[in-house]
C-alpha cells in the first residue's frame, strides 16, 4: 500500500501536468480558431457527447501549415540553423575538450568548473552580453576598426550570423562536456602505438582519436541540436526580422496573433520533427551504456 | 604527457577567452558612468543605486525567488521519490510510460511545455500567477532532479539498505537513516539545479504567468528587447556574482566532503 502511494505521487503529478496538457495541445490543434473566450471551437460539452465533439475536429490547421509558406520555411530554416550551429559548436568545442583532456591532471577539475560555471549563469544574461558586443557601435566593430581590418562597421546584430554566434556561445558547454569525457578515457598508448607504426600526428589524430571519441561527438551534437531546434530567446534577441525559427513563430502565433489552434498545430509538428533526433540520441546513449558494461 | 603542446595551450586560452570575455565586458560596463553601454566614461556605481530604487525590478526579483524556492523544494521531493521508484520500485504497471514522462520534459522545447501548461491552466480555470508558475517549474525541474538522484542511486550498494532492514529497520527508517544520507549530495545538487533552472526560465514563465506575477527574466527580456541598458548590466553583474560565489563554495564543500569521506573510509579499513 505504501509502495503504491509512493509510486502514485510522482506518477499522478506527471500525468496531470505533462501528459494531459499535451493531450490538450493535440486536441486544440484539431479545433478551429474562434472569436471567443477561450478562442477556439469546439468546446467540450458533456451534453452533446463525445461523438458529436469528435465530429467537429479536423486537420484544417495542419493543412494550413503546409499551404502557408511561412511555416514550412520556418521549420526548414530552424533545421538549417540547428545543423550549422551544431557543426560550429563542435568545431569550437572539440579543441577545447581536447586541450582539457591533455591538460595536467591537477588542472582538470578547475577547467571543468570553468566550463560548467557559465552553464549556471542565466541563459538570458549570456545572450544579452552579445547584444553589446555585436551591435554597430559594439566592441567587436570597435576592435576590428581599431586594428584596421574594416573601415565601416559590420552589421552583425539582428542577422543570422549573430544567431549562430549566440548559439555556439550558449551551447558550448553541452558540447565540451561529453566530448571531454570521451577523450579523457582515451588510452594514450593507442596514439603512441599509431605514431610508432608510422602515422604522422595528424593522421594518428584522424584515425585513432576522432573515431574513439565518436560517442562523445554524437552525444554532444544531439545535446546541442535538439534544444536549438525549438530555440526562442536567441533568435528573438540576436536575430533579425528575417530570422525564421519555429520557436519564435509559435510564440508570435500565440501571443501576437492569438491563434491558439495554429500555435498548437505548430507545436505538434515541431514535436514530430524532434522525435527522430531524440530516438537516435537515446539509442546512442544506450549503446554507450552497454559498451561500458 | 606533462608538458602541454602549444596547440592545446592556444585552444584552451582562446576557448576560455570566448566563454568569459563577453561576461567580463558586461560586468565592466555595469560600472560605466555613461548611459551608453559601449563607450567608457568613467567609473560609477550609480546604476546599482538606480536598480535598488526600481520597484518593478525588486518586485519581480522577489517573485522569482519565491517561485524558485517553492518549486525547487517541491521538485526535489517529487524528483527524489520518482528516482527511488524508478531505481528501486521494481516492476509496476505503466513503468515505461512513467520513465518516458521523466525523460521527455528534458528534451521538450520550452515553448511546447509552456504552451501546453498554459492551455491546461486555462482549461481548468486556474488563474495565472505565482501558483501556476510554481506548478510549471516544479513539473519540469523534478525531471532533472530525478535524473541526478537516480544516477546516484544506481551506483550505490544496495546491500547497505538490506543490512538495515535485516537489523530491524522499517523501510521508512532504512530510507531515512541509510539511503538518504548517502544520496544527500545528489539531492542537494538536484535542488540547486532546480533552483537555478527556475531562476533562469523565461519561456515557460512567460506562458504561465499572469499580470499579477512577473518574474525577473520576463522583466529583463522585455527591457532588453528595446536594447542594451546599463541597469540591466548592473543586474546581470549581481546575478553573475551570486552564481559564481555559489558554484565555487559548492565545489569547495564537495571537495572537502570527498576528502573527509576518503579519510573516514581509510580509518574504517584500518580498525
Amino acid at each position: 500500500m505504501r509502495r503504491f502511494i509512493l509510486i502514485a505521487i510522482p506518477y499522478v503529478w506527471l500525468l496531470a501536468l505533462f501528459l494531459v496538457p499535451f493531450a490538450i495541445v493535440l486536441k486544440i490543434s484539431l479545433s478551429d480558431a474562434a472569436i471567443a473566450r477561450p478562442p477556439y471551437f469546439p468546446q467540450f460539452d458533456w451534453a452533446e457527447g463525445i461523438a458529436a465533439f469528435i465530429a467537429e475536429l479536423d486537420f484544417e490547421n495542419f493543412v494550413w501549415l503546409t499551404e502557408d509558406d511561412l511555416y514550412w520555411k520556418a521549420y526548414l530554416s530552424s533545421v538549417k540553423i540547428a545543423v550549422i550551429s551544431t557543426f560550429f559548436t563542435l568545431l569550437a568545442g572539440y579543441p577545447i575538450a581536447y586541450g582539457m583532456a591533455r591538460a595536467p591532471e591537477e588542472w582538470r577539475p578547475t577547467l571543468m568548473m570553468l566550463v560548467i560555471l557559465p552553464f549556471w549563469t542565466s541563459f538570458l544574461i549570456r545572450v544579452y552580453a552579445w547584444m553589446g558586443i555585436l551591435s554597430n557601435e559594439g566592441f567587436l566593430n570597435q576592435f576590428l576598426m581599431w586594428i584596421g581590418v574594416i573601415s565601416e562597421p559590420l552589421t552583425i546584430l539582428n542577422t543570422n550570423s549573430a544567431v549562430y554566434i549566440g548559439i555556439v556561445y550558449t551551447y558550448l558547454p553541452f558540447m565540451i562536456l561529453p566530448v571531454y569525457s570521451a577523450l579523457e578515457r582515451l588510452d594514450g598508448s593507442l596514439i603512441e602505438a599509431a605514431e610508432d607504426l608510422g602515422c604522422s600526428r595528424l593522421t594518428a589524430f584522424w584515425l585513432v582519436t576522432v573515431p574513439l571519441s565518436k560517442n562523445g561527438i554524437i552525444a554532444g551534437s544531439f545535446l546541442v541540436f535538439i534544444p536549438v531546434l525549438g530555440e526562442f530567446v536567441i533568435p528573438s534577441l540576436l536575430g533579425g526580422s528575417d530570422t525564421l525559427m519555429i520557436g519564435k513563430v509559435l510564440w508570435e502565433e500565440f501571443f501576437s496573433n492569438r491563434d491558439w489552434p495554429v500555435a498548437s498545430a505548430v507545436a505538434v509538428v515541431l514535436l514530430l520533427l524532434l522525435v527522430i533526433p531524440i530516438v537516435l540520441f537515446q539509442r546512442n546513449q544506450q549503446k554507450q551504456q552497454e559498451a561500458e558494461q | 604527457m606533462n608538458r602541454m603542446s602549444w596547440f592545446n595551450a592556444v585552444s584552451l586560452t582562446l576557448g576560455f577567452a570566448f566563454l568569459y570575455i563577453p561576461m567580463v565586458i558586461l560586468v565592466i560596463f555595469s560600472f560605466n558612468e555613461s548611459k551608453l553601454v559601449t563607450v567608457w566614461a568613467g567609473f560609477s556605481t550609480k546604476w546599482y543605486g538606480e536598480l535598488l530604487q526600481n520597484e518593478a525590478f525588486l518586485n519581480a526579483a522577489w517573485v522569482t525567488i519565491k517561485v524558485a524556492v517553492f518549486s525547487s523544494t517541491m521538485a526535489t521531493v517529487l524528483g527524489t521519490i520518482a528516482a527511488y521508484v524508478l531505481v528501486r520500485g521494481g516492476r509496476f504497471m505503466g513503468r515505461t510510460l512513467f520513465s518516458g514522462m521523466i525523460y521527455a520534459p528534458l528534451v521538450m522545447p520550452e515553448v511546447i511545455t509552456g504552451l501546453s501548461l498554459l492551455l491546461l491552466f486555462i482549461g481548468i480555470g486556474l488563474d495565472r500567477g505565482v501558483l501556476t508558475i510554481v506548478l510549471a517549474h516544479t513539473t519540469f525541474s523534478m525531471c532533472y532532479v530525478s535524473v541526478v538522484v537516480s544516477s546516484r542511486l544506481v551506483t550505490f550498494d544496495r546491500s547497505l539498505e538490506e543490512a538495515a532492514l535485516d537489523l530491524g529497520c522499517s523501510p521508512a527508517e532504512a530510507f531515512r537513516l541509510v539511503t538518504l544520507p548517502i544520496i544527500a549530495p545528489a539531492v542537494i545538487s538536484g535542488w540547486l539545479l532546480a533552483f537555478t533552472l527556475s531562476l533562469d526560465d523565461l519561456v515557460i514563465a512567460s506562458f504561465t504567468s499572469g499580470p499579477s506575477a512577473t518574474t525577473l527574466p520576463i522583466k529583463i527580456f522585455s527591457a532588453v528587447r528595446l536594447g542594451v541598458s546599463p541597469e540591466i548590466n548592473a543586474l546581470s553583474t549581481i546575478m553573475i556574482s551570486i552564481v559564481t560565489v555559489g558554484v565555487i563554495t559548492a565545489s569547495l564543500v564537495t571537495k572537502h566532503q570527498v576528502a573527509r569521506q576518503k579519510r573516514e573510509e581509510q580509518a574504517a579499513v584500518r580498525t
